[in-house]
Formats: structure tokens, sequence, C-alpha cells
């Protein structure tokens, strides 16, 4: 609770409505998210839980999951796709893709399987980035 | 030449093809194979990187990459044969052979059935007859996700991008996500055909403007790509050249619209449908050569990959109980479209068979529609829709009762009932 | 080598165009030392590769001029010259037809300019016409009919006289544009800049085959001064699904301009164009809006049942225009002008050639080449052949057995031998063997075409282009 409330405190009193469209499933419903003078927000708009639960995240602390791809060598194919485990920080999108020890910044060796973990823990967001597909060596 | 018999043949071992084997074989189908041009499993999903798959299908959200891998696993599992780097070069319908080639050699396979699921392809530049110089930096977005998420390939640094449909929209991310800046992404219509959400996350993420009304009117630049310019357009969709302004860039990405691969379907000599430029098929999407079934993008696009799969899944189910002899009655029943439906699929219904499902598209984008069924005359199923676009699939599943009252009557119709046209 | 020891030859050739590869094949029937010099990394890189491939019968010509007497020679050699280089070639015929009266007066006159020049054709009504050719429009009240009016494809024909010249022993020099020429004891020194360095070759005869770029050629040599105008031509290509015609159908020159034409190309596509521009850039290969647009809706009064949807891509030619007629012949001691070669060139361009041919070989007194080799045998096509020869194609090369552009069915085999025999780029390995060519674009096929063309020429991905240096596919021009 007192998290939550904490996120409240960094929201933008200067607009209390906000409107959005709902990046959850392909429906994309749009959202009307309202600030309350508590401090609570009140979704309308959505068809379904996420969507209002997106919305407080939306408001409070947005986050996206980051999907690329990773050099790899040996391989059958020469990028190995990857995403973050879970969703990260919107403003950290590009420290995961650019900065050091970042995707676009390593290289890794076939054999790589879906599900391994390719950084751990990257750009100190505490969540990993994992391989989305089995990558075989090449017969050579 | 190697001469093979098999009791079903699937073309294609992307979503669709995968979802008809996997089907066949749990509906009893056991002397199958499928042949795959490229030398793995998955198709199109493998360059699909992004998220936003599986949804419906596995209740989670998958990559392309693991949407596929899971259907290509179920595959294995069951010992499917698959022949990869293998083309289909003709169908021959009436026959119904299959000729192929690979490395070692041209095969010709005897089928009792042939599954299509060869799904679609991009419309070049010359389909939208854009003019201008014909440099290198113009791609269709297809092409370009191929060369940088398969390839590793970087392909350009300032880009354009014409269409937004979901590809487009994905496409502009993805060149962000790989250094590049994005200039803009114009739009003939006056809304877009992606998804609102790939709006969200792909374009305002990133303050990229999506220019709607717009189209690229010249390409600039003799060896590379220099500039495109991009004027508005008028209602019946003509530039106005007095608003037109030229964009400097080095990359152009077309994301102008997919066709169902049609070219074996031909060959097959199988009808194909107008509307759609895919399969004409019947509820058990069989085309209108017995034996000769359709399914996936090669049918008719569609804009999630969940719907292609289990859409696959019931046209695999279908096939299985061709080869055992249970085939569809004879005599079929055209659906006929109105009202700003574009298409439906299935075209043809049987007079027996079990719950049936339509797929399919608008011609607009409409607000608080209704889409019915009419029986001969009597509407036997409706639903209310908020809105209805262009770019989403609809989907009608009739139960038992109402199956069989379409079914039983001599004219069937769909309508699309406009509150508000947008 | 010459007595100041640069290399020598008895002929140089300036341009890989249809012209210049004709007559050095023909050259090759001598014995000899040829050099043909172009200026780009390929040939057919230039009108030679954009134009309508019509093989004109030779009505059209003002009877006693080059172009008459050229067309009509090639014309009746075409047929010939296309067996033993084994290009596509189809004896299709042509009608142009007439809508009014007017129409059917110009009918006339070129069916008596036919005559003179000895060529039949003969005059049916619309309804013959239109029994031929039933895509034909209602409107269409008379036509006059060309039966020796053939289609070719003008970069094979180019591509094939240029490697059964090198196979009969000529030289060849890519990227090598002319900068100076100069009168010497031994003919003419010709200078040529090759990337960043000059290069000077020797000739006892210069053939001035430079298209576009011939009047600066010529102007460099003689004191009769030439200027050509670049005149710009818009086609559109249509899918091979497209309904369409067997014939090539012209329209009468009209006040409005001189007539679109509606034809089947060898490969079963239809081609519409071009139309008529006179511009001031000579690589200025653009297309325009309006131009497209309006070629198509003339298009249409021909074959109404063309559609817009079938289209699969634009392209601009850029036609040599000087004066009224080809400049043919010996303007100089030992140098021999082929300029002005716009329509009907391609058509002209064997009987050119062979003439050209002689002329030098009758100029220095050279001998018949009793070794020459006339037949050049192309790279062989997956797509058209049987079940039996595509087993043996596969049998002997397993990258046959691998297609690569799925929409024309070209194989990795093909590409292969098309970079071998000089292709060096996308539009080069399209040109040879129609990868990218199709429905798709390339589409499909790039990302395995520059992988391909990489290793087959030992460079990087990177480096590939579309069309020569500046062009690469990827990196985004930097």
């Amino acid at each position: 609770m007192s998290g939550k409330k904490l996120k409240t405190e960094n929201v933008d009193r200067t607009c209390e409505v906000k409107k959005f469209v709902c990046i959850c499933c392909p429906i994309g419903c749009e959202l009307t998210a309202t600030v309350n003078g508590d401090g609570g927000i009140s979704v309308t708009g959505n068809t379904c839980k996420r969507g209002a639960s997106y919305a407080v995240t939306e408001l409070t602390s947005p986050t996206r999951t980051v999907t690329s791809t990773v050099r790899i060598n040996g391989g059958i194919i020469d990028r190995v796709p990857v995403k973050t485990a879970q969703p990260v920080p919107k403003e950290k999108m590009f420290d995961v893709l650019f900065g050091v020890g970042g995707i676009k910044r390593i290289e890794v060796d076939a054999p790589i399987k879906a599900g391994d973990v390719i950084i751990k823990n990257v750009a100190g967001t505490g969540v990993d980035v994992i391989a989305t597909r089995d990558v075989d060596r090449t017969e050579i | 030449m190697k001469e093979l018999n098999k009791d079903i043949v699937i073309i294609g071992a992307g979503p669709a093809g995968l979802a008809a084997a996997l089907s066949a074989h749990d509906s009893g189908a056991r002397d199958m194979i499928v042949l795959e041009r490229d030398e793995y499993s998955g198709g199109i999903l493998n360059q699909c990187i992004h998220n936003g798959f599986g949804l419906h299908t596995f209740k989670e959200e998958l990559t392309g990459p693991e949407y596929a891998a899971r259907f290509s696993a179920m595959v294995e599992e069951r010992g499917i044969a698959c022949l990869f780097g293998t083309t289909v070069l003709s169908v021959d319908g009436g026959q119904k052979t299959v000729t192929a080639v690979n490395r070692d050699g041209i095969m010709k396979i005897h089928a009792r059935a042939i599954i299509l699921a060869c799904g679609c392809r991009e419309r070049p530049r010359g389909a939208v007859n854009i003019a201008g110089t014909r440099p290198a930096g113009v791609y269709s977005a297809g092409t370009a996700q191929r060369l940088i998420n398969i390839d590793g390939k970087h392909i350009g640094n300032d880009v354009f991008i014409l269409g937004s449909g979901d590809i487009g929209l994905i496409m502009a991310r993805r060149m962000i996500f790989e250094g590049a800046r994005v200039h803009g992404v114009a739009e003939l219509m006056p809304y877009s055909s992606g998804l609102n959400r790939n709006i969200a996350q792909c374009l305002d993420d990133f303050d990229i403007p999506l220019m709607l009304s717009t189209t690229v009117v010249d390409i600039r630049g003799r060896n590379r790509v220099s500039s495109v310019v991009v004027a508005n357009v008028d209602g019946s969709k003509k530039p106005i050249m007095s608003t037109a302004r030229e964009i400097p860039c080095d990359t152009l990405l077309l994301s102008v619209g997919l066709l169902p691969e049609n070219e074996l379907a031909s060959s097959a000599g199988v009808g194909l449908c107008r509307a759609t430029g895919g399969g004409d098929v019947d509820d058990t999407f069989m085309t209108d050569t017995d034996g000769v079934f359709m399914c996936g993008n090669c049918l008719h696009v569609h804009d999630l990959v969940d719907y292609v799969s289990s859409e696959s899944a019931a046209c695999g189910r279908f096939a299985a109980q061709y080869v055992a002899g249970n085939k569809a009655d004879g005599q079929k029943t055209e659906v006929c479209v109105t009202g700003g439906v574009r298409y439906c699929v299935p075209q043809r219904i049987s007079k027996s068979g079990g719950a049936l499902t339509f797929r399919m598209r608008v011609d607009g984008v409409y607000r608080k529609c209704r889409l019915a069924v009419y029986a001969d005359g009597k509407e036997v199923f409706a639903k209310t829709r908020p809105i209805c676009t262009l770019g989403e699939m609809e989907t009608v599943e009739l139960n038992a009762a109402q199956s069989d009252a379409v079914r039983g009557a001599r004219s069937v119709e769909i309508k699309l009932i406009k509150a508000v046209e947008v | 080598m010459d007595n100041n020891g640069v290399k020598a030859y008895d002929c140089i050739i300036i341009g890989g165009g249809v012209i210049g590869t004709f007559a050095a094949r023909e050259l090759a029937r001598f014995n000899g030392r040829f050099l043909l010099l172009e200026a780009a990394g390929d040939v057919s890189v230039g009108t030679s590769k954009a134009n309508s491939g019509i093989v004109h019968a030779g009505y059209d010509a003002l009877p006693g001029t080059l172009k008459a007497k050229f067309n009509v020679g090639g014309s009746r050699l075409m047929a010939a010259k296309c067996r033993e280089l084994e290009v596509p070639y189809k004896a299709n015929g042509a009608f142009v037809i007439a809508f009014d009266g007017t129409g059917k007066r110009v009918l006339n006159t070129l069916k008596a300019r036919g005559i003179e020049n000895g060529v039949d054709t003969e005059i049916i009504s619309g309804d013959a016409a239109r029994k031929l050719e039933p895509r034909l429009s209602e409107r269409v009240s008379g036509a006059l009919y060309a039966p020796t009016s053939a289609i070719v494809s003008p970069y094979e024909l180019t591509i094939a006289c240029y490697e059964n010249f090198l196979e009969n022993g000529g030289c060849a020099a890519l990227n090598s544009r002319v900068t100076a020429i100069e009168r010497s004891d031994f003919g003419y020194r010709v200078t040529v800049r090759t990337g960043m360095t000059d290069c000077v070759y020797a000739a006892r005869t210069v053939i001035n085959a430079a298209g576009l770029y011939a009047d600066d050629i010529n102007n460099l040599v003689s004191g009769r001064k030439r200027k050509i105008a670049p005149r710009r031509g818009q086609y559109m290509l249509l899918d091979k699904t497209a309904l369409p015609v067997e014939r090539t159908i012209f329209q009468t020159p009209t006040a409005l301009g001189k007539g679109i034409l509606v034809t089947p190309t060898c490969h079963g596509n239809t081609l519409v164009g071009p139309d008529a521009e006179d511009i001031s850039d000579k690589d200025d290969v653009s297309t325009t809006a309006n131009g497209l647009d309006d070629v198509f809706d003339r298009a249409l009064l021909s074959v109404p049942t063309l559609a817009r949807r079938d289209i699969i891509t634009q392209f601009s030619g850029v036609r040599a225009v000087c004066g009224d007629d080809f400049e043919v012949g010996e303007v100089e001691d030992g140098f021999f002008n082929a300029l002005g070669i716009c329509s009907p060139g391609l058509a002209s361009s064997p009987a050119i050639g062979e003439y050209l041919a002689c002329a030098v070989a009758q100029k220095i007194g050279l001998e018949e080449n009793k070794r020459f080799e006339s037949h050049r045998t192309a790279i062989p096509c997956f797509a058209t052949a049987n079940d039996e020869e595509r087993t043996a194609q596969i049998t002997r090369d397993r990258r046959y057995g691998n297609i690569v552009c799925r929409c024309e069915q070209v194989t990795e085999g093909e590409i292969a031998e098309a970079v071998r025999r000089g292709a060096v780029d996308l539009d080069g390995v399209k040109r040879r063997v129609r990868a990218g060519m199709g429905r798709c674009q390339a589409g499909f096929c790039t990302p395995n075409l520059i992988k391909i063309i990489a290793r087959e020429l030992g460079i990087s991905p990177a480096e590939v282009t579309k069309h020569g240096a500046g062009s690469e596919i990827l990196g985004g021009g930097q």
C-alpha cells in the first residue's frame, strides 16, 4: 500500500485526467484514468481487469516489455531474438538496449535455448533478458 | 525423380501448416508430410520477434518465435514428417499431385488430400504506383524485418514509413530499437488499419508522427533514397499537391498491404475469392476442387496468429475426416455478405455438419453497429459491436441450433447494420 | 602493344549497350584484337535495359532513311541472331490501331511506307482485329496488321552479345569512362578513367556506341559537333496474371502525341508505355505520378481490360535523339559513329552491328575469324525446364534445387551462374536470370540474393549494391 501511495505522489498534478490506449491485448481499449483528490486512481473504458491495472501503472510508473535481437556467433541464424522477462520501466528502455552491457552491446555464442538468460539484471532494472528462440550451432 | 504417396500433404510449416498438421494427426490422420521452403518451421513468426502473440491460444503473451516453437514442439512430439528446404513448384488439383524440389531433386507426391498453408506476401512499391527514382533503400516492411531480425543487418538510419498497418507500426519501433530515427508514418486512409495498442506502444511512445490521409508521391535519390515527398490526399485519395513536403531520409519502408499467396492455388486450378484474393472454401475449408483445402493467410489475411491457428486446426480436422471417408455432402449454399461486410470465410456452407464459425472483415470503420446472420431472411444471430474496423477481423460463432438453421436455409446472408460510419 | 607501350587494339568499341555489344560480337567474326569499353560496372544498364523490347517490322520509318534501312535489315536478322545467342524472341506480330478517319488515313500512310521499305502489312477492319485480339477496345475501327513485328528481351540480347564477344576472345573494360581521344600514328589513343586512375589504350579504329553520351565521344574527335537530346519514356509492367494481349498494340500518332503501346513481353508480362518527354538530364530515369497516370489512361484506350491492380513496377528509359535519323558510319578516318540511336534502335541493332563490323574490317583489312563460335549458351533456366531437364540440372549442381526467387522460380544455381558470367549487383542478376523480376519485386528474395551475391563475389553483404557504387542495399548510405 505504501508503495502505491509513494508512486501516486509522482503523478503530475496538473493533469488530473489522462487518456491512453491499453496495450495489454489486441482490443486496445481507450482508457480514462482519473486521479481523485485522495490520490486514488479510478479507471473507465477498460473491458477487463488487466486494463485497470495497466492504467494505474501507466499513470504512476509506466513499463514496457522490450524485444530485440542479440548478435550470435556460430548459429544457424545471425541474431537470436530476446525479450525482457518482465516489463521494464519505460524510461529505461534505451538503457536496456544501448547502455553498457545492454542488448545491442553484447554478443553470445551458439547454441542458445529459448529461455536462456542472455543478460542478468539488465541496466539495473532487476529484470533479465532471455532468449525467445533456440539457435543451434551451424554445421561446419 | 522421387515419387511418394501420402494421405495428406501440407504445404507450409508456418503457423497455419503446423496447426493443420497437428490437428489432422489428433483427428486420426497418420500418413502425412509437411513441406517447408525454409530450413526451419514457424514461417513468418520467426521474424516477428515482438510480443503480443498467443493470448487466445495459450492465455499468455508470447513473442512470435516462442509461439512458433510451441507448435513446432507439438508437431515434433507426434513424429509428423516435415521436409525442409523444399519448395512446391505446382499442384495438380485434379490428380492431387504435388511437385516439389529441393537440393536432392524433384519429387512428385500423390496425395488424397492437400492443404495449402503457404501464407501471404507483401504488396511491393509497384503495386502502389509511387513515382520517382528507383534507388536502394526502398524496402517492403517485411523484407526489412527479415533483414534486421534474422540476418542481423543494418538497413538504414533515417527512416520514413508508408502504411500504418501493424507491420508498419511494429517496424517503426523496431527501427528505433536498432538506433535509427523514424521521421513519420504516413497513412493513405483517414484512420490506421493497425491495432490501437500498436499506435500507442510503437509510435506514441517514441513521438513518431502518424500522418493520416497522407501518402508518398515521390521518391528521390539516384543511388540511395535521399528523401521522400509526402502530400495530403483528398476524399478520393488523390494527392493534394499544394500540401507536398519533402522529408529527408535514407530508407523508405512500405507496409501497404498483404495479399494471399495464391500461385499454388491457381496452379491447382482452384477457384479464388475476388474479395480476399485467397481461396474460396466451404465450411470444411475445402476449395471447389475436391480434396484441396486452404487455411491461414493464403485463405485470407488474418490480423492475429491465434485466429490462424484455430482456423487451421479446424481445416486439419476436416482434412483428416475427408481422407477417412467422411466427405461433406455435395450441395452447398453461398454465403451472401451485405452492408459493409467485405467478405466472409467460409464462402459456402454444406447442408449438414457441426457448429459454424464465420470470419469476416468490414470495408470501413463503423461505430455502434450490429453484425447479423440471416437464414432465408430471418435473423438467427446478431451481436452488437461498439466499433468495427478494417484492421480487425470479426468472428461470428454460431451454436448448434443456429448452425442448423443456417445450414437448412436456401439463402444465407451476413449483414452489418450500421449506426455511424466514421 | 603500340609503339608507346600501351595496349593496342584493332578496334575499340565505346559503349556496352545493344549497339556496342552487337558491333563487338559481329567484329569477333574477324581476326583481330577488340576492346569494349563501358562506363558502368555492367553492360546493358542504359537505354538498352529500359525500352519497349519491340522488334519493329519497319513500316514506320521514312523510306530512304538509315532508320528504314537498319530497321528492316535488323528485323530480318533478329530471329536468327536470337537463336544463335539463345535469347528470348517471339514473332508475335503487331497492330497499329485507328479509332477514326484520321487514324485510318495514318494507317494508309504507314502501309504505303511499308511497301516502299519492303515490309508486308495489311489493313483490316476493327472487327477483324478484335477477332484476333479480343481485348481490343470496341472503339477500334481499323488496324494495320504487321505480321513480322516481334518482341525480344532487350537486356538479355545485349548481355548475350557481350558474352559471345568475350567467348570469342574479345576484351572488355568495365567501369571505364572515356575522357579523351587523340589521333596518333597508330590511329587513336583513348584515355579512360577507371576509379581514380587513368588508363590509355591504342586503337586503329574506334566505334562510338556510347548511347546518350555518344555526342560527347563524337565531340572529342570530330569537328562536326553533335548534341543528343535525351527523351524520357515511362513504362509500367503488369503481372503475368494480367489478361494479356498476344500482339503488340500500337496507337496511331495523334496531335496529342505518339501513342502508347501495349505489348506482351517475352516472359509473359504485359508492358505499357512509353510517353515521350524531352528532359535535360540524360541520367534522369525517374518516373512521375502524372506521367504514369497518363500512360495508363492512354493504354486503356487500346485495351480497356487492363487493370491498375496488376501493375508490379514502373520504370523510365531515356532515348538518345539527335536529329530525325540515325547517324551510322565513318565520320573521321577510322572513327565510326552509331549516334542518335533512338527507336527503332533495338530492332536495328543486328543490322547496325553487322554494318559497323564489316566497315571496320574493310577499313583495316581484317580477315575472317575461322574459329568464330556463333552459338552462345544461355544460363539453364529452371522455371521453363521440364522435370527431366530439372533433374539433370540438380544432378549437375545441387544449387539448382534451391528456389530463391519464388515468383519467377529462380534457383541458387542460376544466380551463382549469373554472377560468374558478370553480374555484380542485384539489378545485374535480375536482368540475367529474373530473380526479383516477379510480382513481389524481390520482397522475399532480397535477403538471400544479398548473401549469394556476396559469397560468389567474395565481398561482404554490406558491399552488395542494387546498381553500382552508392546503391548499397544495407547500411543506409553510411
